[in-house]
């Protein structure tokens, strides 16, 4: 008992004054608050936000409200973040594994990349792509496009657009493939487990990929045609595209600094956890008679991703963080825009900056219990 | 009858205390002053660079319209129009740093709204500079009136500005689609109309003046004609300290009254002995017009004299500077402008 009670009281005072400490503080907000005059309240996400914004994934202008606006800046920002981690995976990977090359010329190029983007400050390589590489983009009416479609300009990249019909049902047949796949890989297991058959798992998943979608096309109505981007004369010097989807200079000059900023730490990442697996355990799987891929496969990676996911995790959510410096080039997300704007134009600091973090806080969380989760799965099961 | 007195007395006891309470307040100084006459300087929080306005030269000295008007204060509080600490602040950190505490008063070419007075916590004290938005395009684009605007035309400005909301007033009333570029910092704002991400620039009138001199090739822009806000630009103090609000509305309005009986730092103190009592008010040769605030007699002649009346710290700062040589509506209301001051007496 009275063992049980030294345990508890140490921890049940921390407690109450953490709890303290908070409460002073917000007593103290509170206060200095009402000397000023400044209320505190939530009803202004209600409100017509009346300002417009650049780019946005979901429907918005200025006639809806501030939550909305919040809920464009937050697609934004997870876009950002999406295709970064998405971009500094694969060239994280490539550049990982180049450096441990036998290729001296390979596994140079790749250490110098490493060593010269991950010792620049972010914000600087962010203000490089921005104002300076995009910058020396010409004006639409100069541009010669890329096979014939693609028209990078200073005003940003111009793509064809998709224009689908009967998009619901090319969609289900994704899901059927995966559905159809996993279903596959099981009974492939099964069949080795039980009777030691090995089945070309791989081809099959690849063919049931390009077959199942296609016949959607034949069969299913789907078509898919393209809008290409035509350039318009609004007055003598300025010039527009239309058709086609406009992607701004700011997210491609911020993704491409996110994502080659990161890919250097998940480089690292990946060579740490392929180099800590040790030589005997390659030759053990050798002398048993496994192919190379199969080693990789088998023996390597599956040691490997240990290592490398735990560190690569913290590069994923370094990444969503640093998408906030999005701010410092016009890129509209959750901070340009609630942080912001939205703050500027309703002069509510503390409820808009605390809602922030706390969706910073919810996003890093759930990648961070995402990855935990798989590492978990991938984890040594001892039995 | 012993319940009457009762009551009688109770209420006098009551009317005694409210009273006491109402003479103890008037007498009550304001914090603010205190806080300021303390210290020694006035906390004032400028733009990060417009020229004419509150601009920064390489030694640091800050100068304009707006600067003057902080000056004004310091002169009138401390005797010394130099004692300002000036804070460059940001459209974003403005407000905050005034409703924080962190300045006293805001002088940072501040549109006067409805929503900014009533809602969070501020009180503007007047108008030292009457604008109004306008455009900004290339010469060569072809572009004469807003009227010439079409579909998908791209906008850079600052964001969270009154600006930024005129804009889409504009261009919804106009039925046009646009691309908001908005970044934070003027001179980016500037960098990316020039590099030409955007077909137009939108700012006030005096602004658009002065950054043209930022491009790289001012000449090759032009300002359209169309006015299309009311922009009245003014300081800018905390709610809840009348006293201090006072003294810095009255700092501005001697100013633009100074200019209007043609009391200029030069003539300051001769006009001591004039014939008009208006002018005698305005120097403190007659009256007691600083008592009010509890400032001394001189507050006003000592405003005029160290920073001069209104037209002095326009033609300073914005005329000579080449920026808006014509006043336009910042001209006096004698003389054909807007400028009308309630009269210091």
């Amino acid at each position: 008992m009275n063992f049980k009670l030294n345990k508890i009281i140490p921890q049940l005072a921390t407690l109450l004054s953490v709890i303290l400490v908070f409460g002073f503080l917000t007593y103290n907000a509170q206060v200095n608050m009402d000397n000023r005059g400044i209320e505190f309240g939530f009803g202004f996400l209600t409100q017509e936000s009346s300002f417009d914004v650049q780019f946005s994934l979901i429907d918005y202008d200025g006639s809806h409200s501030y939550a909305r606006a919040y809920l464009v800046g937050l697609l934004n920002t997870l876009l950002v973040a999406f295709i970064g981690i998405i971009l500094s995976t694969i060239l994280g990977v490539i550049v990982g594994i180049a450096r441990l090359s036998p290729n001296y010329l390979i596994e140079r190029t790749a250490a110098w990349y490493v060593e010269f983007f991950r010792n620049i400050p972010l914000l600087l390589q962010i203000f490089f792509w921005y104002f300076a590489a995009l910058r020396a983009l010409p004006l639409p009416q100069d541009t010669e496009p890329m096979f014939g479609v693609f028209f990078l300009t200073i005003k940003g990249l111009f793509v064809p657009r998709f224009v689908w019909e009967n998009l619901d049902i090319f969609f289900y047949s994704i899901i059927a493939t995966i559905i159809s796949i996993i279903v596959i890989r099981n009974y492939a297991r099964k069949l080795q487990e039980n009777e030691g058959k090995q089945l070309p798992v791989f081809y099959i998943s690849i063919g049931l990929f390009v077959i199942l979608p296609l016949l959607t096309f034949l069969v299913g109505g789907v078509s898919l045609n393209f809008s290409i981007p035509e350039l318009e004369q609004m007055s003598n010097t300025s010039f527009k595209y239309k058709g086609g989807l406009g992607i701004p200079p700011e997210l491609i000059a911020l993704t491409l600094a996110l994502g080659l900023y990161t890919a250097t730490f998940i480089a690292e990442c990946v060579r740490a956890g392929i180099q800590g697996i040790s030589k005997g355990q390659k030759e053990a799987a050798a002398s048993i008679g496994l192919t190379p891929r199969q080693i990789l496969k088998l023996v390597v990676m599956p040691q490997a991703l240990r290592i490398i996911i735990p560190p690569t995790t913290n590069q994923y959510l370094n990444l969503t963080k640093n998408s906030s410096l999005a701010a410092a080039i016009a890129y509209p997300d959750l901070v340009l825009i609630f942080a912001g704007t939205a703050l500027m134009q309703t002069g509510r600091a503390i409820e808009i900056v605390s809602i922030t973090m706390l969706t910073y806080l919810s996003i890093s969380l759930s990648i961070s219990v995402l990855m935990n989760w798989y590492n978990k799965k991938i984890a040594i099961k001892e039995k | 009858m012993f319940k009457l007195i009762k009551q009688l007395t109770s209420f006098i006891a009551m009317v005694a205390v409210l009273f006491a309470f109402s003479t103890e307040a008037m007498a009550k100084k304001s914090k603010t002053l205190k806080n300021t006459q303390k210290k020694g300087f006035v906390r004032c929080g400028v733009s990060q660079g417009l020229p004419g306005f509150s601009n920064a030269d390489a030694a640091g000295n800050w100068t304009g319209v707006d600067v003057d008007v902080c000056r004004a204060v310091a002169a009138a509080v401390l005797g010394d129009a130099n004692k300002v600490k000036f804070t460059p602040l940001s459209a974003k950190e403005r407000f905050t740093a005034l409703t924080s505490g962190e300045i006293d008063i805001l002088s940072r070419n501040t549109t006067w709204t409805l929503s900014r007075d009533a809602d969070i916590g501020l009180t503007f004290v007047g108008v030292n500079f009457y604008d109004g938005q306008g455009f900004m395009v290339r010469k060569n684009s072809g572009y004469s009136s807003v009227n010439d605007f079409k579909d998908g035309i791209s906008a850079c400005t600052n964001l969270g500005t009154t600006t930024e909301l005129n804009m889409r007033d504009f261009f919804n009333s106009k039925g046009i689609s646009y691309e908001p570029v908005t970044f934070e910092k003027a001179d980016e704002v500037v960098a990316a109309y020039d590099a030409g991400r955007c077909d137009t620039y939108t700012t006030d009138k005096s602004g658009l003046a002065a950054q043209r001199i930022k491009l790289s090739a001012p000449d090759d822009h032009i300002v359209l004609p169309e006015t299309i806000s009311k922009e009245p630009l003014g300081p800018v103090v905390r709610q809840g300290d009348s006293v201090w609000e006072d003294i810095v509305r009255w700092s501005l309005n001697v100013m633009i009254e100074a200019e209007e009986y043609g009391v200029n730092s030069a003539n300051a103190d001769s006009m001591k002995t004039s014939d008009n009592p208006a002018v005698k008010r305005l120097v403190g040769a007659e009256g007691e017009l600083g008592a009010a605030f509890g400032l001394d007699n001189e507050w006003s002649l000592r405003i005029i004299k160290q920073v001069g009346n209104y037209g002095e710290s326009y033609k300073r700062n914005i005329a000579d500077t080449g920026i808006l040589p014509d006043r336009g509506p910042n001209e006096l209301w004698t003389k054909g402008g807007i400028l009308y001051v309630p009269p210091a007496r």
